[in-house]
């Protein structure tokens, strides 16, 4: 660059600087600032454990504590001591089958809800007063119902995650354009036709953002659900380490807990993108 | 007995003091294989006409019945293109058409179907364009393909509400081109050459919605002026008895077409098409675009 004709190297050397500079600004920004977010927030977690709290494990004693379960997430050393993987495993299979059950019951809901009027008035206001229950006080229905707590389990993952999957799916029927109706009915497509060919796809959308709505919710409820069923799982590994007085697995397991969710949300978030882009 | 007609049909929409009266008294009668266009004002209620035709919705009072059976809803016998397209966003052009030939065809095998369906959309000229999303194409494709899923029906009657009222000026006299092409081609139509197109959707029956009056002229057989709403109501009807094809170019220069079109506008300008006439002139030249210092000076002079 400097033994070019020098008159034209300072002004190109400015003008690629510029871009670049900004470049790696941007660069910081995404990758450097969440970084610092992460070390200002163990720092404070440090000083917390040192000062006011002495209970609360420090950073560097939970990783030592935690490093057996996280080396090796898959191990089983016995039924109450095994990898923090298997536990996040457990969790998650009896999520997805609460959850499969939510949008079983929940889609078909949300399209009678979206179609009828009759329907959405007289069953609306059951919806508003059940959908803000806690999945704590649905448990011990589900247990005086089933008598087990694997169905009590998978009946409060479903009860509770299915309402953002009635609620949207309810609003995108309502809002297919009466044009595409219209469509329908100037052809005199059938009933099955008009809802695979115009509702379902019309409605995929909203629905979709239901479907990860309640995803999460469903991995919300399950820790609360394996805390006081004791199942194995992510849950009643936090439950059980709290009373054997070991705390810093309940700093792994909130860890493991948020990771998952947020992975699992992506994923949804993946899927439905592409879906709006078809 | 007319093959579409209209007896005494009054529409309104809500209730008490908020009701509007839409349409008033709708008399009309369209002979088998004849091309009708109704020309009015934007939001005279000419799509509730075409709506009540094609069943979509019933009238208040009235009656209209197609070959001698009252409608009462929706049918196969006819073929709706509407304003705004309606094509399903999420099925390519080929799979719209198909969906009107498999409901024409039930039976027929697949492959049948998909050669028919590829047949509607040669006659538009989308051949190309079969695979796409209609997101994926212009304004005056996605008519073509809304048009050719209508014929794909193969309907008694078109009902054509406002087809290229979208368009830019270019796509639109392209398209009316093809609209007579394919839907003016009729032979008992009074005016119409009887052998100048022999297509297979040559003679079908055609109601057309627009608000420009050249283009009723250059399309149909009847013109019928729709007065200003509320309480719209169809004014006297005109035959256009020019020979077919109409060639746009010349047409201008027509003795005919300037006597035709001077009677549709005097109707829409005039004390029978109700409104306040000032109010009425400055929203004449959306309706009716001047297309050449000639014939504006002609309007003038008739206004």
């Amino acid at each position: 660059m400097s033994s070019s004709s020098p008159s034209p190297s300072p002004s190109s050397s400015s003008s690629s600087s510029s871009p670049s500079s900004a470049i790696w600004r941007g660069r910081a920004q995404t990758g450097l600032l969440p970084l610092a977010g992460v070390v200002l927030m163990l720092i404070l977690w440090a000083i917390s454990s040192k000062t006011w709290s002495r209970n609360l494990p420090s950073p560097g004693k939970t990783w030592e504590v935690s490093k057996p379960y996280l080396t090796a997430p898959l191990a089983k050393r016995g039924e109450l001591d095994q990898g923090i993987g298997r536990f996040a495993w457990y969790s998650l299979w009896l999520v997805a089958k609460g959850y499969a059950i939510a949008l079983l019951v929940g889609t078909p809901l949300g399209f009678m809800l979206g179609r009828s009027r009759l329907f959405a008035k007289s069953f609306d206001p059951i919806i508003q007063v059940l959908r803000p229950v806690s999945p704590l006080a649905w448990l011990p229905l589900g247990l005086v119902l089933f008598e087990k707590s694997q169905p009590a389990a998978l009946f409060t993952i479903a009860i509770c995650a299915m309402w953002p999957t009635v609620l949207n799916t309810a609003l995108g029927v309502r809002a297919i354009p009466q044009d595409y109706l219209n469509v329908a009915r100037v052809l005199q497509l059938s009933r099955s036709k008009t809802f695979f060919k115009i509702l379902l796809p019309a409605t995929l959308p909203y629905m979709f953002t239901g479907f990860r709505l309640s995803l999460g919710i469903a991995w919300l409820v399950i820790v609360a659900v394996e805390m006081l069923t004791g199942s194995p799982g992510i849950g009643g590994f936090l439950w059980q380490e709290y009373n054997s007085l070991i705390y810093e697995h309940i700093i792994l397991c909130i860890l493991t807990i948020g990771v998952v969710g947020f992975l699992l949300d992506r994923a949804m978030n993946a899927v439905e993108q592409r879906l709006r882009a078809t | 007995m007319a093959f579409l007609s209209l007896k005494g049909v009054c529409k309104g929409y809500g209730v008490g003091d908020k009701r509007t009266d839409v349409l008033d008294n709708i008399d009309l009668e369209v002979s088998r294989g004849e091309l009708v266009a109704i020309v009015g004002y934007s939001g005279a209620g000419k799509t509730t006409l075409i709506s009540m035709i094609a069943g979509l919705i019933a009238p208040d009072r009235g009656t209209l019945t197609l070959d001698g059976r009252p409608i009462t809803g929706p049918g196969r016998d006819r073929g709706v293109v509407f304003q705004n397209y309606s094509l399903l966003p999420w099925m390519t052009t080929r799979d719209n058409v198909l969906l009107a030939v498999e409901q024409r065809m039930p039976d027929a095998p697949r492959e049948a179907r998909l050669a028919e369906a590829d047949r509607f959309l040669a006659m538009v000229n989308l051949s190309a364009a079969r695979d796409k999303r209609p997101r994926e194409l212009s304004g005056g494709m996605r008519q073509r393909v809304s048009l050719a899923r209508a014929l794909a029906l193969d309907p008694e009657v078109l009902l054509l509400d406002e087809p290229l009222g979208a368009l830019d000026a270019l796509t639109r006299a392209t398209l009316q081109g093809e609209l007579e092409r394919l839907c003016a081609g009729g032979d008992n139509g009074p005016g119409k050459v009887a052998d100048q197109i022999s297509g297979k959707t040559a003679g079908k029956t055609v109601v057309l919605i627009t608000n420009d009056v050249d283009e009723g002229i250059l399309l149909a057989d009847r013109i019928i002026p729709l007065s200003h709403g509320p309480r719209a109501t169809l004014g006297p009807a005109v035959r256009v008895d020019i020979e077919r094809p109409r060639d746009r170019k010349t047409l201008q220069h027509d003795p005919r077409w300037k006597r035709i079109r001077n009677q549709v506008i005097e109707y829409l300008l005039g004390p029978g098409s109700r409104g306040g006439r000032a109010h009425v002139v400055a929203a004449a030249d959306n309706v009716v675009p001047f297309r050449s210092p000639v014939t504006a000076a002609a309007n003038r002079g008739a206004a």
